[in-house]
C-alpha cells in the first residue's frame, strides 16, 4: 500500500448513534447478530445497561447535549422484562420524553425506543440501519454547535444591552406585546 | 467508600482473537490509540487474551506495573466478563476494577469496512477507559444454596434429569402435566435405529422414579408461580384432583372393571384417540404412578365436571376397604422451595391440519405419525394389527416426510428425527402387515450412530424411497386401478417425472414443534425463546442447557428437536450443571444492587416502582432503605429517583454519564497508517 502524502480528506459525515441496550434481551440479540455475522452500519455505539428501565432520561439529553445525532433504546418486548416490568417504566417516561423533545425542536426519529427479544439478531441489524438511514437524512443534530451559536448569541445580546442600557441609564423597562401575526386563510 | 485520590493506573489489552477481531479491526493501532489516554500505564495487543498466557500478562502487568484498573476489549462480556474478572482477581485486584469492551461481536463480526471498525473499536475503548477511571471496589455477597431441584416435565429428559440428581442425593420435585410421565416416548413401539422396545427400556426408570426415595413425584400438576432467584426460589405447584387419592390407590384397577359404563366409550388420549377409555382409568399399563383417575367430564357421578352424585358408583363399592376414591378431592396449591430448576417440557407435534392438501381428516385412512407409533404398538388399540379405521388392511403404505418441517409455509426448521422415525415405522409397517412402503422425502437425514446404516437396511428390505415433496393426496382416480385408493401426486425429482401412486394408507411424518403454552411456561421462568419458540439457551454452544437465568436449565425436546440419545444426553448435561450449582453451596451474588444515597429526601417516588418489593421506608430517618438481598438490579428506581439518591452499583450515574462522554467526544482522526504490523 501507497501511503497517502497528503492527510485523507476528512471522510463525509455519517450520524452518531449512542445505543442503551438492555443486558438480557437486546444486548444480547446485539451479540447473536454479530455471532450470526450479519452486517449493519458501524454507527451506533453500545453501552450495556442490565434494564431498560435504567435508562435515565438524562442519559438520552446528556447524548445528544454531546453530539449524538440520535439515541437508541433496546429493551425487551411488553410481559417479557427480564425484571418483570422495567422496560413498560421506560414506555412510560419515553413517552414524556418524546413530548418535551418535540418542544425543543427534536424530530422524534431521533431518539427511538425498541423492543427486540434475545433472538432477534436481524432486528437489530434492520433497526440499526433503518435509523441510520433516517439520520442521514435528517442531518446532523449538532446540539453542542448550537449550544455554541446559542452562546454566542446571549453574549452578543448581553453585549448590546449593556451598550444601550449604557446609552439610556434611566429606562424603565416597559413590556410591549409581541405583534402576532395573523395569516389570512 | 469512594475514594478516588489514588493515582489512576489502567492496564488496556486488546485481543485479536486469532483473526475473528484482527481481521476487521486494526489491534495495534487500538493499542497506541489507547495507550495516550489520560490514565493508561500500559496498552497492548495480544492474540488470545482469554488463553493462560493471556490472563497470566494482565497478572504479571498488575504486579509489575501497579495496575489499579484493567480494561479488556475483546469479546463480549456476556462470554468472558467472569473470565477477566477472575484472572484480575488472581492478580490481587478487586474485580469490579475490570470493565470489558465488545469488539468482536459488535465490531468486527458486524462491520466490513476497517477503517471504521477500527474507529469504532477506538471510540469504544475510550468510552471504556474513562468509565474504568471511575470504578470502585465492591463487596461480593454470598448466598446460600437450598438443595433442592424442580423439574417440570416427566418426558424420557425429566425422568434422566430426576433420576440422576435423586442419585446423587438431592431430593427433587418432578411434576408432570399428564396423569403419568413418560411423555412421548412412552407411546413408542420400537425406537431406531436399534429398533429396541420403547417401553422395555423406558419403564424400569419410570418405576424407578416412582419408587426413589429422593423423588417427590406430582403428576396431573403444573407450576404456577415462580418467585425469588438462583439458590432460593419459591415454586407453588397447582394438584388437580383426579378424584382418587394418591396415598390409598393401589393401582389394582378393579375399579375401572366395575364402572358403570361396561365398555369403554371415551377417545383413549394416550392411543391417540384410536382407541377407546371409561371415566374412570389408568392411561396406559405401566403408567407412574400406578394411580388411576376420574375424568369428570364424562363420568356420570358427574355433570360437565361438577358433582351431582347421581351415578350408584360401582367403581366405589369395587375399590371397597381401600376407599381410594373421593369424589369431594379439590385442587390443592403446595409451595416448594429449591435452588435450581430444569426445565424439559418437551414438544407437541405439528398440527397436520395446516396442511390440509395432504387429506387429514377428510380421508379417514390418513394418519399422523404418532397415530401409528400406537398403531404398530403390541399394547396399542390394534394389538399391533394393522388395521385401518374403516377395517380394511393396507397392501401399499406412503409415508409423506417434512409434514411441517423444511417448509417455508409453516415451520422453516427439520425437525432431525422425522427421516429417522419414518424409516423406523416403514420397518415395522411392513413387517406387521407386509406391504409396500414408499417413502416420499425431500433429502434423507441419518446423520447419527447406526443411522446411515440403518437406511442402508431399509433399502435392502425393499422400501421405496421416492424423492420430492407430495402435492396432494386425493381419492380422485384416474385409471381403475386408482379406484378405492388414495393417490399421491409427487414430482419425482431424481426421475424428473411427475407420478401417481396408489395407496391404502398415508401416514404424515409430523415434525416437532414448541407446546402452544410455551411462551407462557417461558414468562414463568423467565427464560427466553429463540424465533421458533423453542426455549433458548444461555450459549449455543458453550452453555447448551443453561439460560440466560441463573440457576433455570434447560433438557430435551423443550430446546428443539433431537432424539432420545440427545436428549438423555442434555438431560444429563443439565443434571450435572445444576449439581455444580448446588454443592458449591453458596453463589456469589452480582453485586449490581442499588443503594440509596444520604441526600434522599424521602418522597417515595421510587416504592411501588420496584417488582421485588426490595425498597422500604425508614420512618425514622425519613428515607427510602434498600434490602440488597431482594433487589436484583435493574436499576429502574436509581432512574426514576427525582432527586438523583440512588446509586446502582457497577452502573454508577457517574460511570454511565463517563461512557457516554467518551463515545462522543471528538472521535480520533482517521488513522495514519502506521509502520508495518503484521
Ligand atoms: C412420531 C415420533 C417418533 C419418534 N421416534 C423416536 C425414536 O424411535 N427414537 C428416538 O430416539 N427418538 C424418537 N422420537 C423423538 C423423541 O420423541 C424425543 O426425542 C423425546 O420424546 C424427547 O423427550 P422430552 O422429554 O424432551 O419430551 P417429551 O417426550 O415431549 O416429554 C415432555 C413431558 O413434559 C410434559 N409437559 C409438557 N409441558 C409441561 C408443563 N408445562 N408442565 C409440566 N409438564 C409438562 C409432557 O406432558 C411430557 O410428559 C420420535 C418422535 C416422534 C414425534
Amino acid at each position: 500500500m501507497n501511503a497517502p502524502a497528503q492527510p485523507p480528506a476528512a471522510p463525509p459525515w455519517t450520524p452518531r448513534i449512542v445505543a442503551f441496550f438492555c443486558n438480557w434481551c437486546t444486548y444480547t440479540a446485539a451479540d447473536l447478530a454479530g455471532v450470526s455475522r450479519l452486517k449493519y452500519a458501524p454507527n451506533v455505539r453500545v453501552i450495556r445497561l442490565m434494564c431498560s428501565g435504567r435508562v435515565d432520561p438524562q442519559f438520552i439529553l446528556e447524548a445528544l447535549r454531546r453530539g449524538a445525532d440520535g439515541v437508541l433504546i433496546g429493551g425487551c418486548h411488553p410481559g417479557d422484562c427480564h425484571y418483570v416490568e422495567g422496560n413498560y417504566k421506560m414506555l412510560r417516561r419515553f413517552g414524556l420524553l418524546q413530548r418535551m423533545l418535540a418542544d425543543l425542536g427534536i424530530p422524534p426519529a431521533r431518539v427511538r425506543l425498541e423492543w427486540i427479544s434475545a433472538a432477534e439478531g436481524e432486528r437489530v441489524k434492520a433497526v440499526i440501519n433503518d435509523m441510520t438511514r433516517q439520520l442521514q437524512a435528517l442531518g446532523p443534530l449538532d446540539l453542542p454547535g448550537k449550544f455554541a451559536d446559542w452562546d454566542a448569541e446571549i453574549a452578543d445580546l448581553a453585549a448590546t444591552l449593556q451598550t444601550e442600557s449604557a446609552k439610556e441609564p434611566e429606562a424603565t423597562h416597559t413590556w410591549e406585546p409581541p405583534k402576532v401575526l395573523v395569516q389570512p386563510q | 467508600m469512594v475514594s478516588l485520590k489514588p493515582e489512576i493506573r489502567i492496564g488496556f489489552y486488546v485481543c485479536h482473537c486469532g483473526h475473528n477481531i484482527a481481521s476487521m479491526v486494526d489491534c495495534a493501532d487500538v493499542a497506541a490509540y489507547v495507550g495516550q489516554l489520560p490514565g493508561v500505564v500500559l496498552a497492548r495487543d495480544y492474540k488470545y487474551m482469554c488463553s493462560d498466557p493471556g490472563q497470566e500478562l494482565i497478572q504479571k502487568d498488575i504486579a509489575e506495573f501497579g495496575l489499579n484498573r484493567v480494561v479488556v476489549a475483546s469479546c463480549s462480556p456476556l462470554l468472558h466478563e467472569h473470565t477477566f474478572r477472575a484472572a484480575v482477581a488472581a492478580g490481587g485486584l478487586n474485580p469490579f476494577l475490570f470493565h470489558m469492551v465488545n469488539i468482536r461481536e459488535h465490531a468486527s463480526w458486524v462491520h466490513t469496512d476497517r477503517a471504521a471498525a477500527t474507529a469504532k473499536a477506538k471510540v469504544l475503548a475510550r468510552a471504556a477507559i474513562r468509565r474504568a477511571a471511575l470504578a470502585r471496589e465492591l463487596p461480593q455477597r454470598q448466598i446460600p444454596i437450598n438443595p433442592g431441584v424442580l423439574v417440570v416435565g416427566g418426558g424420557i429428559a425429566g425422568i434422566h434429569a430426576a433420576l440422576t440428581l435423586a442419585e446423587a442425593g438431592k431430593h427433587v420435585w418432578l411434576i408432570e402435566r399428564e396423569a403419568s410421565i413418560g411423555g412421548h416416548m412412552a407411546k413408542f413401539d420400537k425406537t431406531f435405529p436399534t429398533l429396541d422396545c420403547a417401553a422395555c427400556i423406558l419403564t424400569p426408570k419410570m418405576s424407578a422414579v416412582g419408587a426413589h426415595p429422593n423423588i417427590t413425584l406430582w403428576s396431573h400438576s403444573d407450576v404456577v408461580q415462580v418467585d425469588g432467584y438462583v439458590g432460593n426460589y419459591t415454586v407453588k405447584v397447582r394438584r388437580r384432583p383426579r378424584y382418587v387419592n394418591e396415598e390409598l390407590c393401589t393401582g389394582c384397577q378393579e375399579c375401572i372393571g366395575n364402572c358403570i359404563y361396561k365398555e369403554p366409550k371415551f377417545p383413549d388420549e394416550f392411543n391417540e384417540g384410536l382407541g377407546k377409555r371409561k371415566p374412570i382409568h389408568i392411561p396406559f399399563p405401566q403408567a407412574t404412578p400406578q394411580v388411576v383417575l376420574i375424568d369428570p367430564q364424562v363420568c356420570l357421578n358427574f355433570k360437565r365436571g361438577v358433582l351431582t352424585d347421581r351415578c350408584k358408583k360401582t367403581c366405589v363399592e369395587a375399590c371397597g376397604d381401600r376407599k381410594a376414591i373421593d369424589f369431594t378431592q379439590k385442587e390443592e396449591t403446595k409451595e416448594i422451595q429449591v435452588g435450581a430448576i430444569i426445565v424439559a417440557t418437551g414438544f407437541k407435534p405439528f398440527d397436520v391440519r395446516r396442511v390440509p392438501q395432504y387429506g387429514y381428516g377428510t380421508y379417514p385412512n390418513v394418519y399422523t405419525a404418532l397415530e401409528v407409533e400406537r398403531l404398530v404398538n403390541a399394547s396399542g388399540p390394534t394389538a399391533g394389527e394393522i388395521v385401518l379405521r374403516d377395517g380394511r388392511r393396507p397392501s401399499a403404505i406412503a409415508i409423506i416426510h417434512c409434514v411441517g418441517s423444511r417448509d417455508k409455509k409453516t415451520n422453516r426448521w427439520c425437525s432431525r428425527v422425522c427421516c429417522m422415525y419414518s424409516m423406523k415405522l416403514a420397518h415395522l409397517l411392513k413387517e406387521h402387515s407386509g406391504a409396500e412402503l414408499y417413502n416420499f422425502y425431500i433429502d434423507i437425514r441419518a446423520p447419527g450412530k447406526g443411522y446411515e446404516e440403518f437406511y442402508d437396511k431399509l433399502n435392502e428390505e425393499g422400501v421405496h424411497f421416492i424423492r420430492g415433496r407430495v402435492g396432494e393426496v386425493t381419492d380422485w382416480a384416474m385409471i381403475p386401478e386408482e379406484e378405492g385408493k388414495l393417490v399421491i401426486r409427487v414430482e419425482d425429482t431424481l426421475a424428473g417425472v411427475v407420478r401417481r401412486i396408489p395407496v391404502d394408507m398415508v401416514v404424515l411424518a409430523t415434525g416437532l414443534e414448541p407446546h402452544a403454552d410455551a411462551q407462557a411456561v417461558r414468562r414463568l421462568f423467565n427464560m427466553s425463546c429463540g424465533t421458533e419458540g423453542f426455549f433458548l439457551e444461555r450459549h449455543p454452544k458453550l452453555a447448551p442447557v443453561s439460560t440466560f437465568t441463573d440457576g433455570v436449565y434447560i433438557a430435551g425436546c423443550c430446546q428443539g428437536p433431537r432424539d432420545i440419545p440427545d436428549t438423555v444426553a442434555q438431560a444429563g448435561a443439565a443434571a450435572a450443571e445444576a449439581l455444580a450449582l448446588i454443592d458449591r453451596g453458596h453463589i456469589l451474588q452480582e453485586p449490581n444492587t442499588a443503594h440509596v444515597l444520604a441526600d434522599c429526601s424521602g418522597c417515595k417516588s421510587c416504592l411501588p416502582l420496584c417488582p421485588y418489593t426490595a425498597i422500604g421506608f425508614d420512618e425514622a430517618t425519613h428515607q427510602a432503605v434498600i434490602n440488597e438481598a431482594l433487589c436484583k438490579g435493574c436499576g429502574t428506581c436509581v432512574a426514576a429517583c427525582p432527586s438523583g439518591s440512588i446509586g446502582q452499583h457497577l452502573f454508577e450515574d457517574d460511570e454511565v454519564f463517563s461512557e457516554i462522554e467518551g463515545l462522543l467526544t471528538a472521535d480520533p482522526e482517521p488513522t495514519p497508517a502506521l509502520a508495518a504490523t503484521p
